[in-house]
């Protein structure tokens, strides 16, 4: 059967999953076209013909990297969207492969940190019967387009950005120019003015808004970015037509690829070329290519984004009219209840509706970790009570996006059982780290650790609602996978003469106030760090003025003040 | 050096200019730096080994005069070659041979011709079924070629890929 037939059977699915693109039967058979692909390159490697030097770019392209102890399968999760089939095929693959879990990133993903090198064909078909695969989740190309975790259900939100993200998805998958980048190359995309994707620490970061004619428009962000030099992205368009999104995106890539830095990995992202050219002279190159290019072989016209938008199922929003009464009533006789709805909730674009912040921070626990039974969980309560939708955020989190209000009680009693109903999001233990010296073997320190006695030390929910908003984020190595730099408080590993030390950052925000944290002095043991930050926050609470976050005294009452604190001698 | 077109091995009629040894009246491919030489020649066809770090536009002048233009990947991990390709074929209209030289792998094959290159040199004892197999690999592409004009297929950008060999 030719491909355009299958097209053809496969025109009208019978239902389409909520909040991501339904596959059909083109997009099942590429699939399994990589998939071979990779059987025979792991096969050619076996036999010698492909060195390892050839072969690791070709397994990284495939989301497999060779850690401290066992290969890492890294699955991609195209703008932080799951749907229940898929949630349960992880959990598979956590069971099978893996030891009974797998790991949410900061790139709305999942990791695997236990597959073994045999398996991972086997792993790649498990995901692909889900519609599931783990391209370009690594290697210097494009990567996963993350995406806002409350996208479609936001009330501030003006469009919904997923649609557009799957257009890069698409766009960006073995793409014939752009698979050998200098560097890994990352796309965020946000259909919010209030950003949730960190859109100024992106490669690219788009901020989509509606223009004339019912068609977006984008502000392009570009050169941001965390790691070993942390720069917030300058923004080279602020209107960038709909129609223009492929040409400008592909002409800002062409100028990359020509001029971008391959002589030191450490120097070779895109962040680093715009700092090198400036804003003006990169964006001048920018619009060469640009206007150079034949625009209508680019075009994305609006009938190319209805028909993938036509392939998102949409949620048939059923609010119950006493659904905000209910919600009231529950939240009145279930303190434990209210609290949780004040912190792991969000608003939704429609009445009756809510959405959920499902906390992977438990007291004490390593962010980001779900067992094969919580994903099991997760799946059932996305099918039951949110359109079979379940979102990754990039807090490593994960969201349902659509709740009854009037169901939320019977969805936090389900969580709360599998221990998954901690009411901590935004606070002081909603801690992103990154895998560290545990698993990571670019790591100087172990992350996970740390966290966990930060997570425990802070456990007392009094206390942290007591500290408010709060953004604590670890980093095992200076490439900075936590996104340290982008949190009000952030912890650095580092090697202290062969011991495992860390580094105290302040004032950091990804968010529209973006700035990166600065190192406060020397780096400490792991015990001195905690205690450290234990003084850190003793002391905002005494310095505190109206309600201001950690974020906002530290910026009114400035770097030294803080120090004295970790460093004066008492 | 075997050379491969549409998956097949071709014969090569051209040679690589020898330094310091005259140009001589056959196919020959020079440095940007022998490039006026090649052109004063009067019999044989003339190509270019375009160097890594160079624009396509630096040919820009001598390209209507051109047969051949070399890109070279000196680790097959560089990919700037797929963008001195695109750029012959979409800005410069070249419409001569544009050969792939250097460490190039099987994988890289459809890129390759996907950004307008049509012959590939590769290495003496490579096994060219696994050339063969990676052209054949995908029936559809996820978005259209800059160069080629594929035929779109189902619906969005996906580009039918059909190949021959």
């Amino acid at each position: 059967m030719s491909t355009e037939t299958m097209t053809r059977a496969e025109a009208a699915p019978a239902t389409l999953p909520v909040g991501h693109y339904g596959y059909d039967a083109v997009d099942r058979a590429f699939l399994r076209e990589r998939i071979e692909q990779f059987r025979d390159q792991v096969n050619r490697r076996i036999s010698g013909e492909l060195t390892e030097e050839e072969f690791k770019p070709l397994r990284l392209m495939n989301g497999l990297y060779l850690q401290l102890h066992a290969y890492m399968l890294r699955v991609a999760v195209p703008y932080g969207t799951l749907d229940s089939r898929q949630v349960r095929a992880l959990a598979r693959i956590a069971r099978e492969f893996d030891k009974g879990y797998g790991h949410f990133t900061t790139r709305q993903n999942i990791q695997f940190n236990w597959i073994r090198l045999e398996d991972t064909v086997a792993a790649l078909e498990v995901l692909a019967e889900a519609d599931m695969h783990a391209i370009q989740t690594s290697g210097n190309c494009i990567r996963n387009v993350t995406s806002d975790e409350f996208a479609g259900a936001a009330k501030d939100e003006l469009l919904d950005p997923r649609v557009h993200a799957e257009i890069l998805r698409q766009w960006s998958t073995l793409h014939p120019e752009f698979t050998f980048l200098p560097r890994k190359f990352k796309f965020a995309i946000s259909g919010s003015p209030h950003d949730r994707v960190v859109a100024r620490f992106h490669d690219v970061g788009l901020i989509a808004r509606p223009g004339p004619h019912g068609r977006p428009v984008f502000e392009v962000f570009v050169g941001g970015g965390l790691g070993r030099t942390p720069i917030v992205g300058v923004s080279l368009r602020d209107d960038l037509p709909e129609e223009d999104l492929i040409a400008y995106v592909e002409a800002v890539l062409r100028v990359y690829n020509e001029f971008g830095r391959r002589d030191n990995i450490y120097k070779a992202r895109i962040k680093i070329l715009v700092q090198a050219l400036g804003a003006d002279e990169f964006r001048r190159r920018v619009e060469e290519e640009f206007v150079a290019m034949d625009r209508a072989r680019y075009r994305l016209e609006p009938a190319i984004v209805e028909a993938i938008k036509a392939r998102f199922g949409t949620p048939d929003f059923a609010p119950e009219s006493n659904a905000a009464d209910v919600l009231a009533q529950d939240r009145s006789r279930d303190a434990a209840f209210d609290a949780w709805v004040r912190t792991n909730t969000h608003e939704h674009k429609v009445p009756g509706y809510i959405s959920v912040v499902v906390s992977l921070k438990p007291a004490g626990g390593i962010p980001g970790d779900a067992t094969a039974e919580q994903l099991d969980l997760l799946a059932d309560l996305a099918e039951e009570f949110s359109f079979g939708e379940l979102r990754v955020t990039h807090l490593q989190n994960v969201v349902l996006g659509h709740v009854r209000q009037d169901q939320l009680h019977t969805v936090w009693q389900r969580l709360s059982q599998a221990g998954l109903g901690t009411a901590n999001v935004n606070f002081i233990t909603d801690i992103v780290a990154c895998p560290g010296l545990d698993y990571c073997a670019l790591a100087n320190a172990r992350s996970i650790p740390i966290a966990q006695k930060l997570s425990s030390r802070f456990a007392d929910l009094e206390l942290q609602r007591e500290v408010g908003e709060m953004r604590i984020n670890i980093s095992g190595c200076i490439n900075a996978c936590g996104h340290h730099h982008a949190a009000h408080l952030g912890i650095l590993g580092v090697d202290k003469r062969g011991e495992e030390a860390f580094q105290i950052t302040l004032g950091g925000s990804g968010e529209k106030d973006a700035s990166i944290g600065q190192i406060l002095g020397p780096a400490m043991s792991e015990d001195d760090t905690v205690n450290a930050v234990a003084r850190l926050i003793d002391f905002y609470l005494v310095r505190r003025e109206n309600g201001e976050r950690f974020l906002d005294t530290y910026r009114r009452v400035g770097t030294a003040a803080f120090k004295d604190v970790v460093y004066a001698p008492a | 050096m075997p050379l491969l077109e549409n998956g097949r091995l071709v014969e090569d009629t051209w040679h690589y200019a020898i330094e310091g040894e005259p140009l001589g009246n056959g196919d020959v491919i020079v440095p940007p730096e022998r490039l006026s030489e090649g052109l004063g020649r009067t019999a044989g066809r003339l190509g270019v080994a375009l160097p890594n770090g160079e624009p396509a536009s630096s040919l820009k002048a001598a390209l209507p005069k051109l047969s051949l233009v070399v890109v070279t990947f000196p680790i097959f991990r560089d990919g700037r070659a797929f963008s001195q390709a695109r750029a012959l074929r979409e800005h410069l209209h070249f419409t001569g041979q544009i050969r792939a030289a250097g460490h190039v792998l099987p994988d890289q094959y459809e890129f390759l011709i996907r950004c307008g290159v049509n012959t590939v040199e590769v290495a003496e004892n490579a096994d060219l079924s696994v050339w063969t197999r990676n052209l054949k690999q995908f029936d559809v592409a996820m978005q259209p070629s800059p160069v080629l004009d594929e035929k779109p297929t189902g619906f969005a950008l996906r580009r039918l890929l059909n190949r021959a060999g």
